[in-house]
């Protein structure tokens, strides 16, 4: 059975296949059964409701903010967790991808004390002005705090992956630390930060349990397309599914795109030679 | 999707009960076995029954149910509690419910029309619409009518569901436009709203008012009589144990459910 390593050698057992066919079956079903409850009449009227497009609407808007915020806060965390050395680095991990773990109407109940009017900076974000409670604003924090962990995991990943010789390359070549990160570090592990980033994106658009603790449910503020769905589940199950149907289509789509990225790591460390070169010509530029 | 959860997980062990009952009959208990060979001779029913009350009978029927187990030995009431729709719909898909207790008329009346009741539903309880501010009342909340003042932060229910359906009625009745903050999707959702103090003002049933103790004050409005809840009970037509189901709605509609759902707030029939 064993043969050389191009001679075609699969290593899975038949069986294998089998349980692996149920398992995709057990994804697949579910959902081809929710396609059959389509009523394919009326989905393009369901769909284009003011109410639906207000949710897609609101949904895309906010899961872009929160992809941002993730990006903004994420990809520093994701540095200091793979890179820096300091005490309680493990604690901090684990904390960090708390979230992951939680269910999210925990992490609603989490927020609302944080940034709620009784909450611990809400009386001083109350001063500043700034009102949290059943704004825009409380979707994009529930749905950056249950997204973030997905790109911190992604990019540590591709952080300790990419080791950092070139870096350490770039810095005896004169180069400073931000133009390290800048020139050397950040274009080297751009295929993790964007399928994190593309993570973090269909997390936000799938956030529920938090959204509905902690922003509350008004169309075209708070009410994002998933507590759309579960709302017009109560007396119009048509609507439900049309509305489900589309969030599943934008979900196939996000993740199409995030696996895309593997191939794009490959690509990136055929390319590693270049890597050298830039590695090389940064250290010029700070010399 | 949190009472989406409590709904499975009571599906789940509704489901492993309907396998407990068809276990043989040697393992049921002495007491069961003796009840099953005289019935109906001394009204006395015996076995396990499940019941599916809305969310907001939660309290009382949880009260009833073990009132009634102790009343009559050898019983066991298996409460499975949810929003009346999502209940309504489990039973069309066939859970293994005996009694379905309905926070409205109109998902009942669904049930019935799919030929799924066990003869006729009864009404058992009413209950209105009260306004639930938190115990300092910080948007200083009087009437209905002070609702719609500039500032304050409304809560309400989504009109889809029945509390939301009600406040619309109610809002017509009155005249007054409200410009809520939020629609939830579930009147527990409006509570917690407010007992959490996110909101000034929820529009809420008078039982969850009761209910949430000193942690809400209520405040009660003229015009929540345009718009009564009705409670129907109906035995489920799979019932395997049609006395049994019948024993617990009459103790429901008798004199002690009758003074246990008033004393929690709710109106007569």
């Amino acid at each position: 059975m064993k043969q050389a390593r191009n001679g075609g050698y699969g290593g899975v057992p038949r069986w294998i296949y089998v349980l692996a066919a149920a398992g995709a079956l057990f994804v697949v079903l579910p959902l081809a059964a929710m396609v059959a409850k389509v009523n394919w009449a009326q989905f393009i009227p369901l769909i284009t409701s003011e109410a639906s497009l207000q949710a897609l609407g609101l949904s895309l808007r906010t899961s872009a903010a929160s992809t941002v915020l993730c990006i903004v806060l994420g990809v520093p965390l994701a540095l200091v967790l793979a890179r820096g050395r300091f005490p309680g680095q493990r604690f901090l991990r684990s904390l960090v991808l708390l979230p992951l773990v939680l269910p999210p109407v925990v992490g609603g109940i989490a927020l609302l004390y944080t940034f709620g009017r009784q909450g611990l900076l809400g009386r001083t974000l109350e001063v500043a002005g700034l009102q949290i409670a059943f704004s825009t604003t409380a979707v994009v924090l529930a749905q950056t705090f249950v997204a973030l962990p997905f790109l911190v995991v992604s990019l540590e990943g591709a952080l300790r992956t990419a080791g950092n010789r070139y870096e350490a390359v770039a810095a005896t070549l004169g180069a400073g630390p931000t133009t390290v990160l800048r020139r050397v570090t950040l274009p080297l592990v751009l295929p993790g930060l964007a399928s994190g980033a593309v993570l973090s994106f269909a997390r936000s658009l799938g956030e529920f349990g938090a959204t509905l603790t902690f922003a509350g449910s008004l169309q075209g503020v708070t009410r994002t397309l998933p507590l759309e769905i579960y709302l017009q589940r109560e007396t119009d199950a048509d609507a439900a599914v049309a509305l489900s149907l589309v969030l599943v289509a934008v979900a196939v789509a996000v993740v199409a795109l995030a696996y895309r990225s593997p191939r794009a790591a490959e690509r990136s460390s055929a390319l590693s030679g270049e890597r050298t070169t830039t590695a090389r010509a940064a250290g010029g530029e700070a010399q | 999707m949190s009472t989406r959860k409590h709904g499975t997980a009571a599906l789940a062990a509704a489901v492993m009960l309907g396998l407990a009952a068809c276990a043989p009959a040697s393992t049921a208990p002495a007491s069961q076995t003796a009840g099953t060979q005289s019935p109906g001779a001394t009204g006395q029913a015996s076995g396990t029954i499940t019941v599916f009350a809305a969310a907001s009978l939660k309290a009382t029927f949880t009260q009833l149910a073990t009132d009634f187990e102790a009343q009559n030995p050898g019983t066991k009431i298996m409460l499975s509690f949810a929003g009346s729709s999502d209940l309504a719909t489990q039973i069309t898909q066939g859970a293994p419910a005996d009694v379905f207790a309905s926070a409205d008329t109109r998902n009942m009346t669904k049930l019935a029309d799919a030929k799924l009741l066990d003869g006729t539903a009864e009404n058992f309880a009413t209950n209105v619409l009260e306004i639930a501010v938190p115990p300092s009342n910080p948007a200083s909340i009087a009437s209905f009518a002070d609702l719609a003042k500039p500032g304050g932060k409304v809560v309400v229910c989504a009109s889809q569901v029945p509390c939301g359906a009600a406040a619309d009625s109610v809002e017509k009745a009155a005249g007054v436009t409200l410009s809520p903050v939020s629609e939830e999707s579930s009147v527990t959702d409006v509570l917690g709203k407010v007992t959490s103090g996110e909101a000034d003002a929820g529009l809420v049933y008078v039982t969850d008012v009761k209910g949430a103790g000193d942690k809400v004050r209520g405040i009660p409005f003229d015009e929540s009589g345009k718009a009564v809840n009705t409670y129907p009970i109906a035995p489920v037509g799979s019932s395997r144990n049609k006395e049994l189901a019948a024993a617990f709605i009459a103790m429901v509609t008798g004199t002690d459910g009758q003074n246990t759902l008033s004393a929690a707030g709710f109106g007569a029939p």
